[in-house]
């Protein structure tokens, strides 16, 4: 399993909870090292046991472990430059979830061997959105949490007032409903093209 | 085939339609942007780009001489951006040139604070700036990687130069700082000590006890050395110490009888105290008359000199001497 998705779990909790709530997660887990490096690979069952120990440390859900890393990846300033990417899917959040299905494809871009599920939108009667999260044989368990967080700060970085959740899953496939009430309720996050941040000066 | 305006602004926004007298009639509202307020609508055409490829354009005949060619160009005016163009004949006796940053889209987007919008839905600049952001966030990640694998291997060349159990120098440390300074063409010496009644201590007092004589005996050497000195333990109770910029005899010797009574001082244990000594035998280098042998020789007057001073009754040191080898 790509390191990416290891050191996003790594670097929620240590931003989230801390250094030493980290280190005693890692300690549980029984892991080789404590520190996961994003261009590695890693056994998707190390990470499962980093969540499981993460479950019994927090004495918080996985469920919500995973959502609250979803939110994490977009709303956290250490994550800024994700957060722009995903803000290349579209101008307003329907527009961001007609570029849902492509972003497994984005993300191969960014990095060749990122292998996310694949994704499918369907339009729902009466307006609404279901979201279809197909997780692989070689990906971690709940993924579809993770896309939950993601997709509320996506909607709160759009200004969409926006009602979701996870609806179960069934033969790998998670099902996510959505239903935007209103795309421009607030202001939002800006976005501005020319905004990347400058290239970072070795030695940071 | 005429197209409404709007049709042409969305389908191209940044192109210039340029009419048969060679004047600008109308501009795609992107290109319109760039250019700044007030250029445009009556110039003509070579008033608000320069076309330099294939070949310089002045005239709107020389312009549709070059219809569907790539054309490299720069906007005239204070903003100067390179672009790349393609023209084509209107029908009516002008011309429709439509404009695309080319890869210097990510610099035109900083500069005149372009939007998605400002783009057609069919281009691929806002998937090239995508692409950019994402390749630039991946490289650094990578980098990041790169660096802790510097680190971790700057660590492991430490502990493989490092004698873990005293601190000092390994045989590896010496080897390396002997061959450079060889090839530095300095003068040095090289002090090679031994330990002198170690044996006993290990065999009578258990392994523990001779362990805590060698660290021992490390600080002591590292007392009596500078800082970039080398103290190397090379083998069991045997050191090398290269005391740079030292090449005196009579300094040297101080040196020497310095280590052998401080190294003679009793070792506290847990049951006690250990005693030892020390031979030190000490070659010189030098680089107009150097040992033909290189390290290995210099290294082997040093032994010499070392068993002469424990064929002399130990605690002592001697020089070797060139006559002697």
């Amino acid at each position: 399993m790509h390191g990416l998705l290891a050191r996003t779990l790594q670097c929620f909790l240590q931003d989230t909870y801390g250094l030493g709530t980290w280190a005693e997660i890692a300690r549980r887990a029984d892991l080789d090292s404590p520190d996961f490096e994003a261009m590695l690979d890693y056994e998707p069952a190390t990470v499962e046991r980093v969540l499981a120990a993460a479950v019994q440390r927090l004495d918080k859900p996985g469920e919500a472990i995973l959502e609250d890393i979803g939110t994490y990846l977009i709303s956290h300033h250490n994550n800024e430059g994700l957060r722009r990417l995903m803000r290349y899917g579209g101008l307003d959040f329907i527009d961001f979830l007609h570029s849902l299905e492509d972003l497994p494809g984005r993300a191969r871009l960014a990095v060749a061997d990122l292998d996310l599920p694949e994704l499918e939108l369907c339009d729902r009667e009466g307006g609404g959105f279901d979201l279809i999260c197909r997780a692989g044989s070689t990906h971690p368990r709940g993924l579809g949490h993770v896309l939950v967080g993601v997709l509320r700060a996506m909607a709160d970085d759009y200004g969409a007032l926006v009602i979701l959740g996870h609806s179960g899953a069934s033969a790998g496939r998670e099902r996510i409903e959505i239903t935007v009430v209103q795309t421009d309720f607030a202001a939002g996050r800006s976005f501005d093209l020319g905004g990347a941040p400058p290239s970072p000066v070795e030695g940071q | 085939m005429s197209l409404p305006p709007e049709t042409m602004a969305t389908l191209m926004p940044l192109h210039m339609a340029i009419g048969a007298d060679g004047q600008v009639v109308s501009l795609g509202p992107t290109l319109a942007k760039v250019l700044g307020p007030g250029a445009g609508e009556g110039a003509a055409f070579t008033q608000l780009v320069e076309i330099y490829r294939p070949r310089a354009v002045a005239t709107l005949p020389v312009l549709l001489s070059l219809a569907g060619r790539k054309l490299q160009l720069r906007l005239r005016g204070r903003a100067g951006l390179a672009m790349k163009g393609l023209a084509m004949p209107d029908g009516r006796g002008g011309a429709v040139l439509n404009l695309s940053f080319g890869i210097g889209v990510v610099e035109a987007v900083r500069r005149h604070a372009l939007t998605s919008s400002d783009f057609a839905a069919t281009d691929l600049a806002i998937d090239m700036l995508y692409l950019v952001e994402a390749k630039s966030a991946a490289m650094e990640s990578s980098r990041t990687l790169n660096r802790r694998l510097q680190g971790a291997m700057q660590a492991a060349e430490q502990r493989a130069f490092t004698d873990p159990l005293t601190g000092l120098g390994n045989r590896r440390a010496m080897d390396q700082l002997l061959q450079r300074l060889i090839r530095g063409g300095e003068r040095f010496a090289v002090l090679h000590l031994d330990l002198d009644h170690f044996k006993q201590v290990n065999d009578s007092r258990g392994h523990a006890a001779g362990d805590r004589v060698l660290q021992a005996v490390a600080r002591t050497m590292l007392d009596l050395t500078r800082k970039n000195d080398l103290v190397a333990r090379i083998g069991g109770d045997e050191f090398v110490i290269l005391p740079l910029g030292l090449t005196d005899h009579e300094r040297l010797s101080d040196l020497a009888r310095q280590l052998i009574a401080r190294i003679e001082e009793p070792v506290p244990i847990e049951d006690g105290a250990c005693q030892v000594s020390a031979s030190i035998g000490i070659s010189l280098h030098d680089p107009d008359n150097p040992s033909p042998a290189g390290v290995a020789g210099l290294l082997a007057q040093a032994d010499s000199a070392l068993y002469a001073a424990k064929r002399e009754g130990r605690s002592r040191h001697a020089f070797h001497r060139a006559e002697a080898a």
